[in-house]
């Protein structure tokens, strides 16, 4: 009964993400039929323009967003499986908000002396930035052992990153720095091809990897102690999965700034839809979910006040946010009915 | 036999700090050792160190020969399990999901199940009475049912020693003796060795075949449950001020009230304890009679009461002892009966009522 569960909640998630990709490649500011998209695609169109449109612009930017979107989720669920903490997510834990700063820095720093950052040096930067924010929040975990207050921490240490960030955007006098202060916001727009191999590239290597510790993420969900005693050395698997999550939400962050509650609203549905919290599902089916999460998201934020574009993450926390709110609403009464 | 699992000059505690010396501890199969002392004393620290969850500060342990910290995280899987005190709240698990990550050092890299591992699964869970729950959410079955549900799934990891931290915590009386049932039953059918923490001392002398009292900084002792559980050892291990302990039913007292006793209370065979323990609770001393040590209800009455007149087993009371009865009883308010009839050996106890009556000081049950 449940593999059925689990076997439709999968087709429904590709059909959406179908939709979706189509739904996206002919809608903007050039509206597109449907038959001249799937032209377009299969490279029968007469129409070089659109043709160039669809090509060059939007598949860039919607693969990107897909993919990032789902490595955002993936990310916020190793997080929420390392804190035991439902609500944990790289942008709420600051995590986004350090590899943003690191980003900034190094890209004005960069700028001054008249170079570009490429995305290599973007992802290092961002993942610095990561790691050094997740430090931080580790240094909170081990004080204090409540869900509620290690995220009120994470938030502050994503507040103290993005005012540093704000000053240095703010003071620092460039041109290009109005390629920065929207990246900042999160956006996907501007993504290129070579971003999109790059993109791939990183993502193929970490996704497989965390994969494959499907199994003692599994177990960790019991908790450290059982982990410990099923035979997971548990602290060299709090460090891959720190590692990761940290890959992941760089990447994200350094392609396309800073992205709000993907990474807590996506596993928090998938885990309703699929009915279980078992990685060896839960991971795929976040990637996917997260996929199609971002591109609706994305999708309105290019096209709602066309020519104007929403921040991408504004767009996500309208959506996200209330999730949030509904699960620990949820989640509370839940424990009062236990305890009562 | 030899011990199946032992310890060697183990220290334990955290940080790099002992908190517990000389920690000696050996077990056979089919044997359960229990750990008792005060809260705090360094129970769950020993467990811990046993199971590989805390480095020890010295020595080591041996399992079956081999030491627990010279063999890999999978091999030490396979042989021991654990069930732990603490709450677990996996999400959106059902019973038999949490049974079958027991399953987890048998499976290969991504923990995908084979026909085998089910079939075991579903034999653990059968073994402690769940079948029916297999379906049945985690979260969502009773602090009793969890308990069951965990113990099977440390018997789904198939091992030769099972490490239990309290496992009676947050049940009643029936799941306590229910849980512990199964696994005194466990034990001999699977020939496991079980080391585990109790805070029930008449439920840990019952159970286990070895004590181990754990006493603040040291192992204090370590013996049968016969040599462990008197009255006075008890009384220390727990530096019992108020109260008493009593070894042969394993049950406690409170203290008995000060002061010359205000009621004389007649009884035997059982029939005055209820009565001893409402006057306790109700802060009257109370003075008992006459009752030799044999009786049934002799220990409460030694552990409650101001005042208690002997007689020795199987003799017939002395004159002298009814007299001394007579004496305590002239002094009380009053006096209550709560033999239903006098048995010829008990004339001294009739002529004792006779007495209280003749003073008017006969008063009934209420």
């Amino acid at each position: 009964m449940r593999q059925k569960k689990i076997l439709r909640a999968f087709g429904l998630l590709a059909v959406l993400l179908a939709a979706l990709l189509v739904w996206n490649v002919n809608a903007g500011s050039v509206n597109l039929s449907l038959g001249e998209t799937l032209r377009i695609l299969m490279r029968q169109s007469t129409d070089p323009v659109a043709s160039r449109i669809v090509w060059n612009i939007r598949l860039p930017r919607i693969l990107a967003a897909a993919m990032l979107g789902g490595a955002l989720s993936v990310s916020g669920f190793l997080l929420q499986t390392f804190f035991a903490n439902p609500i944990a997510g790289p942008f709420v834990l600051g995590i986004s908000s350090g590899a943003k700063l690191t980003v900034a820095l190094c890209m004005i720093l960069l700028l001054q002396r008249g170079m570009v950052m490429n995305s290599a040096a973007m992802v290092a930067a961002a993942f610095a930035g990561s790691l050094a924010a997740m430090g931080f929040i580790l240094l909170i975990s081990r004080r204090v052992h409540s869900m509620s207050l290690l995220v009120v921490g994470g938030i502050m240490v994503g507040y103290i990153c993005s005012a540093i960030t704000d000053f240095a955007v703010t003071f620092a006098e460039d041109s290009n720095i109005v390629n920065l202060h929207n990246w900042s916001m999160g956006s996907f727009s501007g993504m290129s091809w070579a971003n999109v191999r790059d993109i791939a590239l990183i993502l193929a290597v970490t996704l497989t990897l965390t994969f494959l510790l499907s199994k003692p993420i599994g177990a960790y969900q019991m908790g450290e102690a059982y982990a410990r005693n099923m035979g997971v050395n548990v602290g060299r698997f709090r460090v891959q999965l720190i590692l990761l999550s940290s890959v992941l939400s760089a990447c994200v962050t350094a392609f396309a700034g800073p992205i709000s509650f993907v990474g807590i609203a996506v596993p928090h549905l998938m885990k309703r839809l699929l009915g279980t919290a078992k990685p060896l599902v839960l991971i795929p089916a976040c990637f996917l979910g997260g996929a199609a999460f971002c591109l609706f998201c994305d999708l309105l934020a290019r096209t709602l006040f066309a020519p104007t574009e929403l921040s991408i993450s504004s767009v996500t926390a309208v959506f996200g946010a209330p999730v949030v709110i509904f699960m620990m609403l949820n989640r509370h009464d839940r424990e009062r009915g236990g305890m009562g | 036999m030899k011990p199946f699992l032992h310890t060697e000059g183990l220290a334990v505690g955290y940080n790099g700090r002992p908190l517990l010396e000389e920690v000696c501890l050996a077990v056979r199969r089919g044997e359960i050792l229990t750990l008792i002392g005060p809260n705090g004393a360094g129970k769950s620290t020993i467990l811990k160190t046993i199971a590989r969850q805390l480095t020890p500060i010295r020595g080591t342990v041996y399992l079956d020969g081999d030491s627990v910290w010279g063999m890999p995280e999978g091999e030490l899987a396979k042989r021991l399990a654990l069930v732990t005190t603490g709450r677990v709240d996996p999400e959106l698990m059902t019973c038999l999901d949490v049974v079958e990550t027991g399953r987890y050092p048998y499976t290969g890299r991504l923990g995908i199940l084979s026909r085998e591992d089910r079939r075991i699964a579903a034999e653990a869970l059968a073994q402690v009475g769940g079948e029916a729950l297999a379906e049945r959410p985690f979260a969502c079955i009773s602090d009793g049912q969890r308990q069951r549900i965990l113990l099977a799934r440390a018997l789904c990891q198939q091992p030769d020693v099972i490490v239990l931290d309290e496992p009676t915590s947050y049940l009643d009386i029936r799941h306590k003796l229910e849980l512990l049932n199964l696994l005194k039953r466990l034990v001999h059918q699977k020939q496991l060795a079980v080391v585990m923490s109790l805070h029930e001392l008449d439920l840990a002398q019952r159970v286990s075949d070895t004590v181990v009292c754990v006493n603040g900084s040291c192992i204090e002792r370590c013996g049968t449950p016969e040599e462990i559980f008197t009255a006075d050892y008890i009384r220390r291990l727990y530096g019992l001020t108020g109260g008493s302990y009593e070894p042969v039913f394993g049950s406690v007292e409170l203290e008995a009230v000060p002061g010359p006793p205000r009621v004389f209370v007649i009884g035997g065979g059982g029939s005055g304890v209820p009565v001893y323990r409402r006057l306790q609770r109700q802060g009257i001393a109370f003075a008992a009679g006459i009752l030799a040590p044999n009786d049934l209800d002799y220990p409460t009455a030694k552990a409650l009461a101001a005042c208690l007149v002997e007689e020795a087993p199987y003799a017939p009371i002395r004159p002298e002892a009814l007299e001394a009865a007579k004496q305590t009883l002239s002094a009380c308010e009053s006096a209550v009966c709560t033999l239903p009839e006098f048995g010829p050996l008990n004339e001294a106890n009739r002529a004792l009522w006779a007495f209280a009556g003749q003073l008017g000081k006969q008063s009934a049950l209420d």
